[in-house]
């Protein structure tokens, strides 16, 4: 009994650091719409910086201090990002803030080694509670007990910051109706500036009060993203009493987890908010949305087929790029089969996000399923390589097909969310059912048959598969099911006052791009000859959603060029430097700062500039609340 | 002049809302800009508190020019927003939503506490601490201009503020707007009804296909059947 009385309290204990970071991602995401992912890279680096500074400054001030310093220190940094960054894309599309905090997310890994090291940091003991209290012969650490207190105090003195300051008004206010609070006077700018600040001191202080407890390492800040995602759904994005009751949920899941299903503990948090989700879409604590926000802009260049020209010059590309075996070494082919199959993988989510308007977060996890596919298939039953190729890709859009189906009842953020889950359902089972999937080891020893094995021939296969697919998609977005597909992207409730059947449509998209998405992954399963559950893991998911984004979201064509982009830069960078991830995310950061609307809409935008004078200021920058009166 | 606009055009993305719209309003007046549903009354609110991204022209308020400031900082030179949606802060109270439009005193107008709204709104007074999002069409009309009188403004841009209220209600907002006019507050409200303008009005403008294409006073407009035909009858 009182073992697990001491398990209770030690899911207590880490819930506090949790919960803090969760209610400054819940916060930030009230005030600005911003899906901060540099939110764990804010705990991580407040984990560091607390870390250096209890080394220096002596004595329990000095270590105290030396939180709270960290925290503002961090915060202060949070305030610059804000400033220099978020500022001018508050009104780019949906989601573009996401890529920019995704970029710096990905300098920050790089940075906290270069200046900190590679090495796990352990951290001085909390003066005052180095020791363990003895609970009927279980030892309970003493800072533990500490911090089960000091999450109730925190929520407290959030609930009076916002209910019983001026501040807190102005920002529930902004919560609900941002453009309304300035239209009453109030500066919004210094308002989300102070959000952020806020938010990221509180992501901040939940890293450095870790520093007794665990050790400090560049990788904390996925981990603990996913969870503190995780975390806000389950709460209620927006609801900082939300907030705390999913963080000690999650927390105890993981404690109790572990001791009742050590198989699938991983998978547990994620079921229980898949559940929520399902039973209540907005999590325990929120409020359902008020109304849809407009899309943004989609009306300026209205999507169009090729012409006929254009059609030539894309054939003309294609030709070109079917001759790169007559000059390019095998390496080069290697890429070039694996830049075709990632072109695949973000067609396929852009069929999904940009005509569909469902941004999923967890992608990946039907071009993983697709290469299981492809490893069960041709590894246990034996089957030769173009049968596999045909029935590989079928997991995909089975998984699909059923997560799909609970998906496409939410819409936005809870969308991405829930997407996100399933994707980490499948990548524990994966992780975890060792004896099926090899677990972390993988299945290793998948090669195509001698049909396709010359890396001239394996490039060929990929690129031509490539093609099909991006004409086919291409071809259904100006089909009758996309433009049924579009109406319910722009408003669900018109298309279906004229009869169209939602969600059945966004359902069949759904599979249709999980299918798409396994198609490469199972092309992709026999480019490397393995496969692991990295495949169907989470930076998968967010490098195909930076490959959409950065071609441009409205754009019809733009996740090709997205793809080429970034993974010939990815694969280029990683060959020639050590901080890749440094100048990967500084290039991203570059991108969304100059160019909004991604490659191929800023060329679509050159093009239409050219051809007329545009209409007096920019129209990409109108803002998303305007609607014509 | 209180409120000078000059050459106001507007635009939502390709589209051209506002062409060369132009109208003054006095110290202490209460204008009227009449017009149908998207004759662009809304439109021209919106473009004179910066709401509008893409408009150009020139904005005189108080005799400085405000056409090119961020909205917080138009609103804080004195002049006042009443949306048409009411847009209310449905999770906060009533004297939340007060908080939220508080500014400081002004010299040159007329200072608004909370006891002093009260007593203008009576309904207000007996709800403080009853979220907004739990009140009457009605109730959350006066409650949005209670809150920008909050910000003690010199001028009011009220949009079609008997919009969907009950005979009863509009009686107490003509009272309102009325005792704003006392207390020297300039208003301009845009109205579809011409019996509520005539009731609180000095002059009218009309507005039709986002162009002004009258303006005098209300007993010019009266003598003019034409017009208001024309423009303003369904």
């Amino acid at each position: 009994m009182a073992f697990y009385v001491v398990q209770f309290l030690t899911g207590l204990a880490s819930a506090a650091s949790l919960f803090l970071v969760a209610s400054g991602l819940s916060i930030i995401f009230g005030v600005t719409r911003i899906v901060n992912f540099a939110h764990g890279a804010f705990y991580m680096i407040g984990a560091y910086i607390a870390f250096t500074l209890t080394e220096r400054l002596s004595g329990a001030f000095g270590f105290w201090g030396g939180i709270v310093l960290a925290a503002l220190a961090v915060a202060l940094i949070g305030v610059i990002v804000e400033m220099v960054l978020l500022r001018r894309i508050y009104h780019a599309p949906e989601l573009f803030q996401l890529l920019a905090t995704f970029g710096l997310t990905l300098m920050v890994e790089d940075l906290v080694v270069l200046i900190w090291g590679p090495d796990d940091l352990v951290g001085r003991r909390a003066p005052g509670f180095k020791g363990a209290i003895d609970f009927f012969g279980q030892n309970i650490p003493s800072y533990d007990l500490f911090l089960i207190v000091l999450g109730p105090v925190v929520l407290g003195i959030l609930w009076l910051l916002f209910q019983r300051t001026r501040w807190g008004v102005l920002v529930r206010a902004a919560t609900q109706d941002r453009d309304m609070v300035a239209a009453l006077g109030v500066n919004q700018k210094w308002l989300f500036t102070s959000v952020f600040a806020v938010g990221v001191f509180l992501a901040a202080l939940g890293g450095a009060l870790q520093i007794p407890r665990d050790a400090v390492h560049h990788a904390m800040d996925l981990r603990i993203i996913v969870e503190v995602f995780v975390v806000v759904v389950i709460g209620g994005l927006g609801s900082i009493v939300g907030a705390f009751v999913a963080a000690v949920l999650v927390s105890e899941l993981n404690a109790f987890g572990i001791l009742i299903f050590p198989k699938i503990s991983i998978i547990l948090v994620f079921l229980v908010m898949a559940v929520v989700l399902i039973v209540r879409p907005w999590g325990l604590f929120g409020k359902p949305e008020a109304a849809a926000r407009k899309t943004p802009g989609l009306t300026v260049n209205p999507w169009r087929p090729l012409t006929s020209n254009e059609r030539l010059m894309a054939l003309a590309a294609l030709v070109v790029a079917a001759m790169l075996p007559l000059f390019a070494g095998n390496y080069l082919l290697t890429v070039g089969s694996e830049i075709a199959i990632f072109v695949i993988f973000a067609v396929s989510l852009h069929f999904l996000m940009s005509v569909g308007g469902l941004a999923s977060f967890g992608h990946a996890a039907y071009f993983g399923l697709g290469a299981y596919g492809i490893a069960f298939l041709a590894k246990m039953a034996g089957l030769p390589m173009i049968v596999c190729l045909l029935l590989g890709p079928l997991l995909g859009c089975m998984g699909a097909a059923v997560f799909g189906f609970f998906a496409v009842q939410l819409s936005g953020v809870y969308f991405a969310m829930l997407t996100l889950a399933f994707a980490q359902i499948v990548w524990s089972i994966a992780f975890q059912w060792v004896n099926v999937t090899g677990g972390d080891n993988g299945i290793l020893g998948l090669w195509p048959s001698s049909w396709a094995a010359s890396p001239s021939r394996f490039y060929w296969l990929a690129l031509g598969v490539a093609a099909l697919v991006t004409v086919a998609l291409r071809a259904m977005v100006f089909s009758p099911f996309g433009y049924a597909l579009r109406a319910t992207r722009d408003s669900v409730l018109r298309s279906e006052a004229i009869g169209i059947d939602a969600k059945r449509i966004q359902w069949t998209a759904f599979v249709i791009a999980g299918t798409t998405a396994g198609i490469g992954g199972a092309l992709f399963a026999y480019l490397k000859g393995s496969v692991f559950p990295d495949n169907l893991g989470i930076s998968l998911s967010v490098d195909a959603l930076v490959m959409v984004l950065l071609g441009g979201v409205e754009t019809v064509s733009g996740a090709v060029i997205g793809a080429i982009v970034y993974k010939a830069l990815n694969i280029w960078l990683v060959s020639q430097t050590d901080l890749s991830k440094l100048v990967l995310g500084g290039f991203i950061m570059l991108i969304v700062v100059v160019f909004p609307k991604g490659i191929v809409g800023m060329l679509e935008m050159l093009a239409q500039r050219r051809k007329k004078a545009s209409p007096p200021g920019s129209p990409l920058l109108a803002k998303p609340i305007e609607s014509a009166e | 002049m209180k409120l000078t606009v000059q050459d106001l055009n507007s635009h939502y993305g390709p589209a051209h809302i506002l062409f060369d719209i132009g109208f003054e309003v006095g110290e202490g007046e209460v204008v009227a800009l009449l017009g149908r549903n998207g004759a662009g009354k809304s439109t021209t609110f919106r473009s004179i508190v910066g709401l509008v991204a893409q408009r150009s022209g020139r904005i005189t308020f108080e005799g400085k020019d405000v056409s090119t400031k961020p909205t917080h900082e138009i609103v804080r030179e004195g002049l006042g927003y009443v949306p048409e949606e009411r847009r209310i802060f449905t999770d906060l109270t009533v004297e939340e939503n007060l908080e939220v439009g508080r500014q400081p005193k002004r010299p040159n107008a007329p200072h608004w506490t909370r006891e002093k709204l009260f007593a203008l709104f009576p309904n207000l007074g007996e709800m403080k601490n009853r979220p907004g999002g739990r009140m009457s069409g009605g109730e959350q009309q006066m409650l949005t201009i209670a809150r920008t009188l909050m910000g003690n403004p010199s001028l009011v841009l009220l949009d079609e503020p008997s919009e969907g209220l009950s005979p009863k209600i509009v009686e107490q907002m003509v009272d309102a707007i009325l005792t704003m006019k006392k207390e020297g507050v300039s208003i301009v409200v845009s109205e579809q009804n011409l019996h509520f303008a005539r009731l609180i009005s000095d002059r009218a403008y009309i507005i039709e296909r986002g162009r002004i294409c009258f303006g005098g006073t209300m007993a010019e407009l009266d003598a003019r059947p034409d017009i208001r035909d024309a423009h303003l009858s369904l």
